[in-house]
């Protein structure tokens, strides 16, 4: 009761300001076994733009699935009052009509149809069911003139990057009467320079008038766009504080409920011999086997080292990680990888993972994890044979141990280890495909964005994994697109762009600036 | 409330509480549940010929090579495919075993062994196309459908070819010898000429009650076992009371239909096969590593693949058991009839399909349960025996076949849903 009469103040006092466009009253929403919201209030003022952070698991997106009527009117407890009136939402249509529109968390775009076909699909420009495809088009360039994104509304969505695909999702919604946008992680698989550049949009369209709520984990955005920011804990708001009082501090200790000293756990290496090499990597575009798409790759990890791959959106690095672990990626192959120093053979998955390679890969959901299954059979699905005897019989008992034991090493957040992983925040879906990756006790393992979509003190945790790992002895290949944390863990960093290695850097000289320059040089290279 | 999503403590030994367990079991064995009901629902329209231990046995025999096939698809479905050649399958081995036995005159256990074999490969050819091919399996088992029919069709030429050896009859028309004796508790009545009457009297075949006494005693023990284990490991185990009083239902149940098959002649030789095939395949999915490849693989295929799983090899192999699974159910329904007929085995994927559905399997793979196919086969073997018994036209039985297919999919999707 009181969080909401704290929160009902803002408005009272403000009226001379800013009027609040939306209010959220007591929201509660309970999952079996999980309370997911408890008691939430939120408060959105006319124009603003209104971030809301929180740990992974703490209900950002829940919060926003019932405010957009993914949840329905009645599979939740509170009232939503927005523009003035009490709204009950039966579906996305519902909240799309007054003008809340969503981008969720992961991508809502089908990968094989085009551009324009995407930003109508179901809200076709259509007379009595015809679809009028002109019209669609010349909408579609000026809807695509609006987000800045200069490509053909005929091209198919797979052929264009993450980036562009969030721009496409941003300028789907608003083809309808957007009145407020929410994006929930717009950036968390953008490049630096992608997120930049969405995040000016943001800024543009709120000089237009548009309020939107945005969440993220990158603190540093929303310190530069956010006019407020709410904290969710465990399901619970925490508090709502103004632009002036915003700083990363206060945002992490009200976010985690302690002050966190450092971003990054201390370590001194301890570094050994080199225990994986790749030579002359090459591989080949998979549907155009004459573009090349790694062109002759050289790198080394040494026992006990954290080494990094920087590089734009695009630079080729998953690619390059995906090709070396099993052949995943690409045709035509050619180059060598030693592991502690003998060739090894890597052509299949389960070869590189006897040779003792191990890839956690970025996107959880599609290569990731069995959305339909739960925790437990998601963490022991790389290494069966560790909780099995030699028939191929599976000891029940010891696999639930083994995912017990790394639910509370990785913290991941679920009601039990039964909890299906479908149903998981995104940030705990990545801890189960790094638990499922831990298990398979690799020599040498390849994290691709690792920390993508995982709040501060997750990512602290992962980090200090990490740490451990390394003085374990394992080789640890970490690719990100976030300099500073590559900066802050790794011990030696490439820099890869079109394919090509452009630099190395020692972790102690390396910065972001020089990582940058590398970039450039190497298109400037490039291009000569 | 809040613990449930704060940080993952170490649980201490608990206990669900009732409410949770009996929604918890109600799900598990609502199948059960609703084939008890139809059994009974059926016993009373048949003014009680339904349980008559002849008709039991009956349905036994008549649905064995449905399930047989079921326990195969079951395993494909899950695995993300379909297998839509299973009965021009069975009936095209059936075939084959026909001429070889009765055309050639060769040993009917050698003749399985090379229809198994032939089935293995003809799942094999098929699997080849689906997994390495990547060719869809409706469209790879569409055409299988299609030549085993023309092969059927082609290799007896029209005619029925017939009878087969005893020994091979006995597959299908056979029970397990009393090695103990019969056990004669109310001796049966006479007739004038000192012959017993039938239905008169309880002489059991005490082979079958001991067998059922095994089993009983067999769940009991593995229940318990796997129940200390979890209380050991300090998880939740539903309540005591709860766990008791299941496990007595089950025993039971059990016991009733071993008593029946008891008073008729025993357990039918196909049971015993059926029997073993299920528990076997119970545990390949339950807890074996194989099984766990194939659950993971119909989740999610790519992630599979990148967890180090052969996804092609897997889904070869798929294949290959069903295609065995398939000729034994040939078998089966030959030494049935007693011979190989040119309509042998039409239609019977769709049944086969069906069962595996109604025992809660979803189209997309990756979900399903071998009781579930089981217990899937028996509801709609239970409603072709009773309807049949009701005189019910074969035209509006297949109506009802096709609403009650229907309506438990739409019912499971309704309570996972709302769960
Ligand atoms: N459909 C569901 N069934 C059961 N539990 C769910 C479901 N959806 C969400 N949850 C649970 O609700 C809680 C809140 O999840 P939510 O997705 O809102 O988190 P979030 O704040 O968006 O986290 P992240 O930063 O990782 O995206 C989590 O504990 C999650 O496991
Ligand atoms: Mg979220």
């Amino acid at each position: 009761m009181a969080a909401g009469r704290r929160t009902l103040a803002p408005q009272i006092s403000g009226l001379a300001m800013a009027k609040t466009i939306l209010e959220m009253r007591g929201i509660t929403k309970t999952f079996p076994g999980v309370k997911a919201l408890q008691d939430v209030n939120l408060d959105v003022r006319e124009g603003e733009i209104h971030a809301i952070v929180g740990e992974n698991g703490a209900g950002k997106s829940t919060l926003m699935k019932v405010l957009s009527g993914v949840y329905p009117y009645g599979s939740y407890e509170g009232e939503i009052h927005f523009a003035g009136q009490e709204c009950r939402f039966n579906g996305i249509h519902d909240s799309e009509r007054v003008g809340i529109v969503i981008i969720h968390q992961e991508l809502a775009l089908v990968p094989l149809l085009s551009i324009t076909e995407n930003l109508f699909l179901g809200n076709e420009q259509a007379k009595f069911g015809v679809i009028d495809w002109h019209s669609a088009r010349s909408r579609a360039k000026k809807l695509l003139a609006r987000v800045g994104l200069n490509e053909n509304p005929d091209t198919l969505i797979t052929n264009i990057g993450v980036g562009k695909q969030q721009l496409v999702e941003i300028a789907k919604a608003l083809s309808k009467e957007v009145r407020l946008l929410i994006l929930d992680e717009p950036t968390a698989s953008l490049s630096e320079k992608d997120s930049h550049a969405l995040l000016d949009l943001l800024l543009e369209f709120k000089r237009q008038g548009m309020t939107a709520i945005l969440i993220s984990h990158k603190l540093n955005e929303v310190k530069k766009v956010a006019d407020r920011v709410t904290v969710i804990r465990d399901g619970r708001t925490i508090e709502t504080m103004d632009r002036d009082d915003v700083s990363e501090d206060r945002i992490i200790t009200s976010m985690v409920g302690r002050t966190m000293e450092d971003r990054y756990p201390t370590r001194t290496p301890k570094i050994g011999e080199t225990i994986f090499e790749v030579k002359d990597w090459v591989v080949h575009h998979p549907l155009h086997p004459d573009r090349q798409i790694i062109k002759g790759i050289n790198l080394s990890v040494r026992k006990g080292e954290v080494v990094g791959i920087a590089g734009l959106m695009g630079a080729g690095r998953t690619e390059f990680a995906m090709s070396v672990f099993g052949r995943s990626y690409g045709t035509k192959v050619s180059g060598e990888v030693l592991v502690h120093g003998k060739p090894a053979d890597t052509t299949t998955v389960e070869k590189a993972v006897a040779a003792g390679l191990a890839y956690a890969t970025e996107d959880r959901k599609t290569y990731g994890l069995n959305l339909i299954d739960h925790i437990k059979h998601n963490v022991t699905i790389a290494n069966l044979s560790g909780v099995s005897s030699r028939a191929g019989v599976i000891d029940d008992m010891g696999e639930l141990k083994v995912a017990k034991d790394f639910r509370k090493r990785t913290n991941i957040r679920s009601s039990s280890v039964y909890q299906v992983t479908g149903n998981l925040s995104g940030g705990n879906q990545q801890k189960v495909v790094l638990s499922k990756w831990l298990f398979s006790d690799p020599d040498v393992l390849i994290l691709d964005e690792p920390t993508r979509g995982i709040d501060v003190g997750a990512k602290y945790e992962i980090y200090t994994i990490i740490n451990k790992l390394a003085d374990e002895g394992k080789g640890i290949l970490v690719i990100s697109s976030e300099m500073p944390e590559l900066l802050g863990i790794c011990d030696r960093i490439y820099v890869l762009n079109e394919g090509r290695i452009v630099g190395e850097l020692a972790g102690h000289e390396a910065s972001q600036e020089k990582i940058m320059r590398a970039i450039v040089r190497g298109e400037e290279k490039a291009a000569s | 409330m809040t613990t449930e999503t704060a940080a993952p403590t170490e649980a201490a030994p608990a206990r669900q509480s009732m409410r949770d367990a009996l929604k918890e079991n109600l799900r598990q064995y609502g199948l059960v549940l609703a084939l008890l009901i139809i059994m009974v629902f059926f016993q009373v329209m048949t003014s009680g010929i339904l349980f008559l231990p002849v008709n039991l046995t009956n349905v036994v025999l008549q649905n064995s090579y449905i399930i047989v096939m079921a326990l195969g698809m079951l395993l494909v479905i899950v695995a993300g495919h379909i297998d839509l050649s299973v009965g021009s399958v069975a009936g095209f081995v059936g075939a084959v075993a026909a001429v070889l036995m009765v055309d050639y005159g060769l040993n009917p256990l050698l003749a399985a062994i090379v229809c198994i074999a032939v089935g293995g490969v003809i799942g094999g050819a098929q699997g080849y196309f689906i997994a390495y091919m990547k060719i869809p399996s409706f469209i790879v088992t569409l055409a299988g459908m299609l030549v085993f029919k023309g092969l059927l069709l082609a290799l007896l030429g029209g005619r029925s070819v017939g009878p087969f050896p005893t020994e091979f009859q006995m597959l299908s028309a056979g029970f397990i010898p009393d090695v103990i004796g019969r056990w004669t508790i109310v001796a049966p009545a006479l007739n004038a000429s000192g012959t017993a009457i039938p239905n008169t009297g309880i002489v059991l075949h005490s082979t079958t009650m001991l067998i059922g006494v095994l089993i009983v005693l067999g769940m009991f023990y593995a229940a318990t076992r796997s129940r200390r284990a979890q209380e050991s490991h300090g998880h939740e185990t539903e309540p005591f009371g709860l766990f008791a009083i299941k496990n007595a239902i089950m025993a039971a149940i059990i016991m009733f239909l071993m008593y029946k098959f008891a008073s008729y002649r025993g357990l039918p030789n196909v049971l015993i096969v059926m029997g073993i095939l299920t528990a076997l395949f119970v545990f390949i999915t339950k807890r074996m590593t194989f099984g766990r490849r194939i659950f993971a693989m119909g989740g999610n295929i790519k992630a599979a693949a990148l967890s180090g799983i052969k996804t092609e090899r897997l889904t070869f192999y798929v294949f290959v058991i069903m295609g065995m699974l398939a000729a034994l159910a040939g078998l089966i329904y030959a030494a049935r009839l007693n011979q190989a007929t040119p309509k042998a085995g039409a239609g019977m994927e769709l049944d086969v399909i069906a069962a595996v559905f109604v025992g809660g399997a979803s189209a997309m793979g990756g979900v399903g349960e071998v009781a579930g196919a089981v217990i899937g086969a028996f509801i709609m073997g239970v409603m072709n025996n009773g309807m049949g018994i009701m005189g019910i036209n074969i035209d509006w039985q297949q109506v009802i076949k096709g609403l009650v297919l229907l309506g438990a999919v739409a019912f499971d999707l309704y309570n996972k849903k709302k769960a």
